[in-house]
């Protein structure tokens, strides 16, 4: 139960592999694949802990709250500087976050990868769907079940950003240098291929 | 899409409203504040469940042209209650491409047998339990989240804390029960071993288990995250306060850091005064809406 994992963050110090942003969302689920993927994962609800992690993911949720709460515990600094550095991969509200500009006065986003985004881009809950998807990375390839929740698009992408999925001729995942983000929730899907080329950026 | 890839889309969007708060709003000035305050939803009501208990009378869908202009001003996703059995309100709501569909025990129940199929929906639902077989009841309809049912529009959380500690310890004893027991227990329930199994195995409900019914302060919603809620709903507790903006950013934090007392204390102080609340026991028994 995530009750546990909490506690244990709190109480060592060990660095980790893997942290995941758990101020609100769907860090839960993150934690599962990674687990699924043989990574232990730390969830990060302070600046402090970001020091004792190696790479980020910043989940799926509400972009909204996120942005308030990174705000009020003084996180912005900190993770505008860790994702200067390190592997930072964000998904749907993540990707939002990343982006360089959302077009919502709502949200201010990191700007760590060239891409502009657009929230909730595909319409209400109603509107979210699942496809299943070929995506190929480092030579692997796979079918993967591509799930939208009120998801995001990429409206935008800079030169230096490589796009590493498509669906329907839009781009949905995409890296520049050590910023990965998708559009989609592979932590909903069964396959842990994109959570294990995370792990090896 | 087949049935169980709709599911998981449904189960998703609960998923993703976790670690956060719901918000009860009645206007759109209300679900602007709610918004700004870092609600991860808003539940579009026409009156909360402390005047529609003080009203009486027969609660329903709220109107049209509330839902709609909350719809227009925020960005997040909003909600609304229909009647428990009111299949046709619920399909007027999935039209209105509401997010999430509450069917609640806070409004006057239309069928007094059947609750919602909600299978026959793409649009997720939430239902209010007080024990684990309601629970398990309601997921096997297709709810794609549940909540305790605690006691709405009282402020006062002992229902909520009874309810969360009756399924989840309801679970733990699932637990260490030997196969021919949870037959039994799957018979008293009345839904599929299948299910009684499963959540057996992940010492959990198959969908997000949320808190709801009488949360009013931070430390109300930090009470019910270290009980095993997963997010928290708060209903009559933000607007019928004295300081509604700084009441919804005060409890947002704490369902954050709901295990760390120092940022209760941060957020609760100078709060001013909570929704004052009642004596459950001085509520006559054919007023709980819990009961429902």
């Amino acid at each position: 139960m995530a009750e546990k994992k909490i506690k244990l963050v709190r109480t060592d110090e060990n660095v980790y592999e893997v942290g995941i942003l758990a101020l609100q969302g769907d860090f839960e689920l993150h934690t599962k694949a990674l687990k699924k993927a043989g990574q232990e994962a730390l969830l990060i609800k302070t600046a402090d802990e970001l020091k004792r992690i190696k790479r980020l993911i910043i989940p799926g949720g509400e972009s909204t709250t996120m942005n308030k709460l990174i705000d009020i515990y003084n996180m912005r600094q900190p993770l505008l500087e860790f994702g200067k550095k390190k592997p930072v991969w964000g998904t749907c509200a993540g990707l939002v976050m990343l982006s360089k500009d959302a077009g919502d006065k709502r949200v201010q986003p990191f700007g760590l990868i060239d891409i502009d985004s657009v929230r909730n881009a595909y319409g209400r809950q109603i509107h979210s769907f699942s496809k299943k998807s070929k995506i190929s990375l480092n030579g692997r390839s796979e079918a993967i079940e591509l799930v939208f929740i009120r998801a995001p698009k990429i409206t935008r992408s800079g030169k230096q950003v490589q796009i590493l999925a498509e669906l329907d001729g839009e781009a949905v995942m995409a890296r520049q240098g050590n910023i990965l983000v998708s559009a989609f929730h592979p932590e909903l899907s069964d396959s842990t291929m994109i959570h294990e080329y995370f792990l090896k950026m | 899409m087949n049935n169980s890839d709709n599911y998981k889309i449904k189960v998703g969007l609960a998923e993703m409203l976790k670690g956060g708060v719901i918000m009860d709003v009645t206007t759109p000035d209300q679900a602007k504040i709610a918004e700004d305050s870092g609600a991860v939803a808003v539940m579009a009501l026409e009156k909360v469940p402390a005047d529609i208990r003080k009203e009486g009378g027969v609660a329903r869908m709220a109107a049209i042209e509330v839902i709609e202009r909350i719809k227009e001003v925020v960005s997040i996703p909003v909600m609304a209650k229909v009647r428990i059995g009111h299949f046709a309100e619920a399909q007027m709501l999935e039209a209105m491409e509401v997010d999430f569909i509450d069917e609640s025990e806070v409004l006057t129940p239309a069928d007094d047998k059947y609750h919602i199929d909600k299978w026959n929906f793409k649009v997720p639902f939430v239902c209010g339990c007080r024990n684990l077989g309601e629970a398990l009841r309601r997921i096997s309809e297709g709810a794609a989240m549940i909540r305790t049912k605690g006691e709405a529009g009282s402020g006062n959380i002992i229902e909520a804390v009874r309810h969360m500690r009756m399924v989840m310890g309801h679970i733990r004893s699932l637990q260490n029960m030997s196969p021919e027991e949870l037959k039994s227990e799957a018979r008293e329930m009345e839904v599929d071993l299948e299910i009684v199994q499963k959540t057996a195995e992940l010492g959990k409900l198959l969908v997000p288990n949320f808190a709801a019914g009488g949360i009013a302060t931070p430390a109300d919603a930090s009470l019910m995250m270290q009980l095993g809620a997963e997010s928290v709903f708060v209903g009559s507790g933000i607007f019928k306060s004295e300081d509604p903006a700084v009441r919804a950013k005060a409890i947002v934090q704490a369902t954050t850091h709901y295990k760390d007392p120092k940022v209760l204390i941060e957020v609760s102080r100078h709060l001013a005064g909570a929704m004052k609340g009642l004596d459950i026991g001085k509520i006559p028994e054919d007023e709980l809406l819990q009961i429902r």
